[in-house]
């Protein structure tokens, strides 16, 4: 934010200067307002705002913020949900809660820190997990885990190289020294998001329900305490300069953006380290009224969503917030986003015993105000009065935009390109050669030179992790509770159709969580997506929401939150419609979870659903012919519910051996993993075609070894739920053999294992 | 009486959990130990355990060194308390000078999760006893700065002593001189251990339960059984 002016505590705008002078000109649009947003806050207060006043609803008022070009859409989320008596708390809070029995509560929440990413990748990433672990902290819970869904240009190009490394040892920088597994994630490529990478991080926590925290500020009387960091000049404006507007031309060059640098935040995951656990002893000491974590817009969200949750008003001392940087006047504390900051609210009898366990930790702490019963929020700096604002005016009133969408023409001729028109391969030969080509994609390949990178085994409750297709986590090791939780997203799929490809990446995630044996409970959400003023990109989104909505009703997992990220576009060109929908379930006992690769010899290899020739959006058709058409797989929520059950129960009985889903790359995929993971081979015989086989990609689908002696129980139970049950091999061997094609896993694990380190080093 | 094994929080550990667990699996009790209470609470044994204490600002270990704590543990360790300092608490046990040799930054430059076997080559310590010479374990390693070095005069006394306590087997994961993945003192009390033992106690889990013989070995080892007798 180079055009705001630093100006000394002595030259604050005051309310009484706003209501004499009223039309000084104020610099509302660099700030990312419009004239008729500005008008609103003249009009909602009924003078011109002070400059300090002016921060707050800039911030509030961004799009990332305020959702105001998302909020008519998402309300669907509620009205669709639905009704499982599971949601503690939903949309709207910090983070959604969900009640997984024995006594315990799980939230997790996926946010997006996409922008920051690419202008500065190790910070931007690292902060993206600071600030979701901060969200989970705010519930009450206890944090246990992290995963991140990546998506970055081409392998090969030369900013991808400058990104991805950035990104990734943000990500493990900040997370390992937290001391939070990381139980997995996504990494695709794609020419859409060179100039845009996505960087999307889920954390889960876990509570008691009755120990849930909300952030709502009442009591009338009560302290307003800020803790943990000192506020800085770091990431002012971060949420509406950045987050809420597009990348200038020349696309896909870091260098023209570094005027926006400052605005990206410095983590501090020690800080955040102490934080975590002196938040945690503070609970336990039952010593906190309400709590609110400082993400974007910093003490500006903070204040007025803590104000405006309670019903109350609030006083609060500007020049009180402990400063790393005395030259800061109260418009940049305001709209500061340091990092690693909280803000209580605190009965004044329990003020002492909180400022002690905040100094055990080392952690600062520091009353700035009171909450009030004036429903205002009243700011002072060195006695005079900044800000007197409702509080509600700001968090929860504000523009909500109804933006014209349009399905762009372009979508008849994309839909009309229909990959049977390509080349198939041939013979045997070909087919192998085609084989190992999409597991060497970037895309397919492994991704041990990412994930070794992270923390797995911190906290001891880590079951599965990458690449399993969902991370399992215990909850309570008496009982074996735990959850298990996969992320899924495929650009493509809602490129050629938003509606379906944000069901096919939420029956897929739904998939990825059943077949580890956990049965699918709630969703979370990232919606990434170009700039919203663009009717196309308005109708992706529109799209994009109706079909999660209506997924999650069929399926009966209520989305319990999320977060939209816009303006991932750079100049004229949005990524590919890219939501990233997470899944979470609960696994009875976790010591019945099921893995992803071939166990012991002698399993019978099973491939579950129908297999139609489906290769619209698919991996093959990208690898093979860089060729994006047609229309995704058909969508089949009744299937993926059966697939589910059948897997969930199959588990709980201990019949499989092994269980994996099918998806990118289809059963070629899915085989070359299975054997892989679990170091051993199989033999397959595929009647019929057997390029469709194995690489269409049609959904509700997974592959099973069954464990010797309970093929007739698992034949059985498929057959009562309805799940097409076909046996095909047999696991065993040091190969994988299917019809007269035979890959030695040797020879498999070079071209699945050898491109992240080639290209990445 | 079962035996009781502190393990140290500082500001900034985080396998504190997982060592206490392991413990607990082991057999003994495990006490919570506090790094700014100069105070050992008569535990029998004491565990450093991994994370980044006071973040590794300065350097890995270097302010840890000076927690009120060690102004205890370190006399204590000299008259012969069993110490186990894991990844980090390994590097404080270098940075306090109760042994040889310092951790420096992976050879790739980057943190490295992983699965690896290690050889057991000191069975003579307090930690190591229930291993056999030479056994070959798979243990986790997870740690941004755990290439262990030291000068030639240190590396030709730890192998003149047999005070390498365990190498890197299948491969060299961080640039470590000699493969040396943890080293004990003379008196084979105190170790230091780069990897984790505590993130292999239970298959579920982790790896397996190789590591578990770490805790199992100090609660038979001599200093122990002899005080509980």
């Amino acid at each position: 934010m180079t055009s705001y002016q630093v100006t000394r505590p002595a030259a604050q705008d005051t309310v009484a200067q706003a209501r004499e002078t009223p039309d000084r000109a104020q610099p509302f649009r660099e700030l990312g307002l419009t004239a008729p947003e500005y008008d609103r806050v003249t009009a909602l207060l009924g003078r011109r705002p002070t400059d300090a006043e002016l921060a707050i609803y800039s911030v509030m008022w961004s799009e990332h913020c305020s959702y105001k070009s998302s909020r008519r859409h998402l309300k669907q989320f509620a009205e669709k949900a639905p009704q499982t008596g599971v949601l503690l708390a939903g949309i709207g809070h910090n983070a959604g809660v969900v009640d997984i029995g024995h006594g315990y509560a799980v939230t997790f929440k996926i946010e997006s820190h996409n922008h920051p990413s690419f202008v500065e990748p190790f910070q931007g990433a690292a902060t993206g997990v600071g600030g979701i672990v901060r969200d989970i902290l705010a519930m009450g819970a206890r944090p246990v885990a992290v995963m991140d869904a990546l998506r970055f240009g081409p392998a090969d190009a030369a900013d991808t190289h400058r990104v991805l490394p950035g990104v990734v040892s943000g990500i493990s920088f900040y997370g390992n020294c937290l001391g939070l597994p990381n139980i997995g994630g996504e990494l695709a490529f794609d020419s859409c998001y060179a100039g845009n990478p996505l960087v999307n991080a889920l954390c889960v926590g876990v509570l008691r329900p009755e120990d849930l925290k909300l952030a709502a500020a009442t009591g009338p009387g009560n302290k307003v305490i800020l803790f943990g960091s000192r506020t800085g000049p770091d990431g002012i404006g971060g949420a509406s300069v950045l987050a809420s507007a597009s990348f200038g031309g020349g696309a896909g060059r870091a260098g023209g953006e570094g005027a926006k640098r400052p605005s990206v935040q410095v983590g501090d995951p020690f800080m955040e380290k102490l934080l975590v656990e002196c938040c945690l002893e503070l609970y336990r000491a039952d010593l906190v009224v309400g709590i609110q974590d400082l993400g974007a817009a910093g003490v500006a969200c903070a204040t007025t969503e803590l104000a405006a949750g309670g019903g109350t008003g609030m006083r609060v001392r500007l020049d009180a917030v402990p400063l790393r940087d005395s030259s800061l006047g109260p418009a940049e504390i305001l709209m500061s986003e340091s990092q690693e900051r909280m803000m209580a609210i605190v009965a004044p009898g329990d003020e002492e015993s909180f400022l002690q366990i905040c100094a055990r930790w080392d952690v600062q702490a520091t009353v700035i105000g009171e909450v009030t019963d004036s429903g205002r929020l009243e700011m002072t700096w060195h006695g005079e009065q900044v800000v007197n604002i409702p509080p509600g005016s700001a968090a929860d009133d504000g523009p909500v935009y109804d933006r014209p969408l349009r399905r762009p023409d372009s979508q008849d001729s994309l839909q009309a390109d229909d990959p049977a028109r390509l080349a198939r391969p041939a013979d045997g030969a070909q087919l192998r050669a085609a084989l190992l080509a999409v597991l060497g994609s970037p895309d397919a390949a492994d991704k041990k030179w990412v994930t070794e990178q992270y923390d797995c085994y911190v906290r001891g409750d880590t079951v599965l992790s990458a690449p399993h297709d969902a991370g399992v986590l215990r909850i309570d090791e008496q009982t074996g509770l735990g959850v298990a939780l996969a992320t899924d997203g495929n650009g493509r799929y809602c490129q050629l159709d938003p509606y379906a490809g944000t069901q096919l990446a939420l029956s897929e995630a739904h998939r990825n969580v059943a077949v580890t044996g956990a049965r699918p409970l709630a969703v979370t959400n990232c919606l990434n997506f170009g700039s919203p003023e663009d009717p196309a990109v308005m109708w992706q989104f529109a799209e994009a929401v109706r079909g999660l909505a209506d997924g999650c009703l069929a399926l009966g997992t209520p989305v319990t939150g999320g977060n939209v990220s816009f303006y991932n576009q750079t100049g004229g060109v949005a990524i590919h419609p890219t939501p990233v929908v997470g899944v979470l379930g609960v696994h009875d006992d976790v010591r019945r979870r099921v893995r992803t690769g071939f166990g012991a010899a002698g399993a019978s290899v099973v491939l579950l659903g129908h297999t139609r020739p489906e290769f619209g959006g698919s991996l093959w058709a990208w690898v093979a012919h860089r060729h994006l058409g047609g229309l995704p797989p058909a969508v089949d929520f009744a299937a993926e519910q059966r697939l589910a059950d059948a897997l969930v129960t199959a588990a709980a009985s201990g019949l499989l051996d092994s269980a994996h889903d099918l998806s990118d790359g289809g059963l070629a995929v899915a085989l070359a993993e299975a054997c892989l993971g679990g170091r051993t081979g199989c033999t397959v015989t595929l009647p019929g075609d057997p390029f469709t086989l194995l690489f269409s990609e049609s959904a509700a689908r997974a592959v099973v070894a069954v464990r010797p002696g309970a093929e007739q129980a698992f034949a059985g139970l498929c057959a009562r739920g309805g799940v097409p049950a076909f046996v095909i091999g047999v696991t065993g061997g040091e190969s994988l053999r299917v019809n007269d094609l035979e890959i030695p896993l040797r020879e498999l694990a070079a071209a699945h294992q050898a491109p992240l380190p080639a290209l990445f080093g | 009486m079962t035996s009781r094994i502190g393990v140290v929080t500082f500001p900034g550990s985080l396998d504190d959990h997982d060592a206490r667990r392991a413990v607990e699996r082991a057999g003994a009790t495990a006490v919570s130990l506090w790094h700014a209470d100069p105070d050992l609470h008569g535990v029998d044994a004491v565990i450093l355990p991994g994370g980044f204490s006071y973040g590794d600002y300065l350097r890995c270990g270097a302010i840890a060194r000076f927690a009120p704590v060690m102004t205890e543990l370190i006399p204590a360790a000299a008259k012969g308390l069993p110490v186990l300092g894991i990844c980090n608490g390994f590097q404080i046990l270098c940075e306090a000078h109760l042994l040889p040799g310092a951790l420096t930054r992976n050879r790739a430059r980057r943190f490295i999760n992983r699965d690896i076997t290690i050889s057991i080559e000191n069975t003579a310590s307090a930690w190591t006893g229930q291993y056999q010479q030479g056994q070959q374990i798979s243990v986790v390693l997870k740690s941004g700065e755990g290439a262990y070095v030291a000068d030639a005069e240190t590396l030709a006394a730890l192998d003149a002593g047999g005070l390498v306590l365990a190498r890197y087997a299948a491969g060299n994961p961080n640039g470590s001189v000699c493969d040396i993945a943890g080293v004990t003192n003379e008196a084979g009390n105190v170790a230091g251990l780069m990897p984790h033992p505590e993130h292999a106690v239970d298959a579920l889990t982790g790896p397996g339960d190789d590591g578990l013989g770490f805790f199992t070995s100090v609660l038979l080892h001599g200093v122990i059984a002899a005080g509980l007798a």
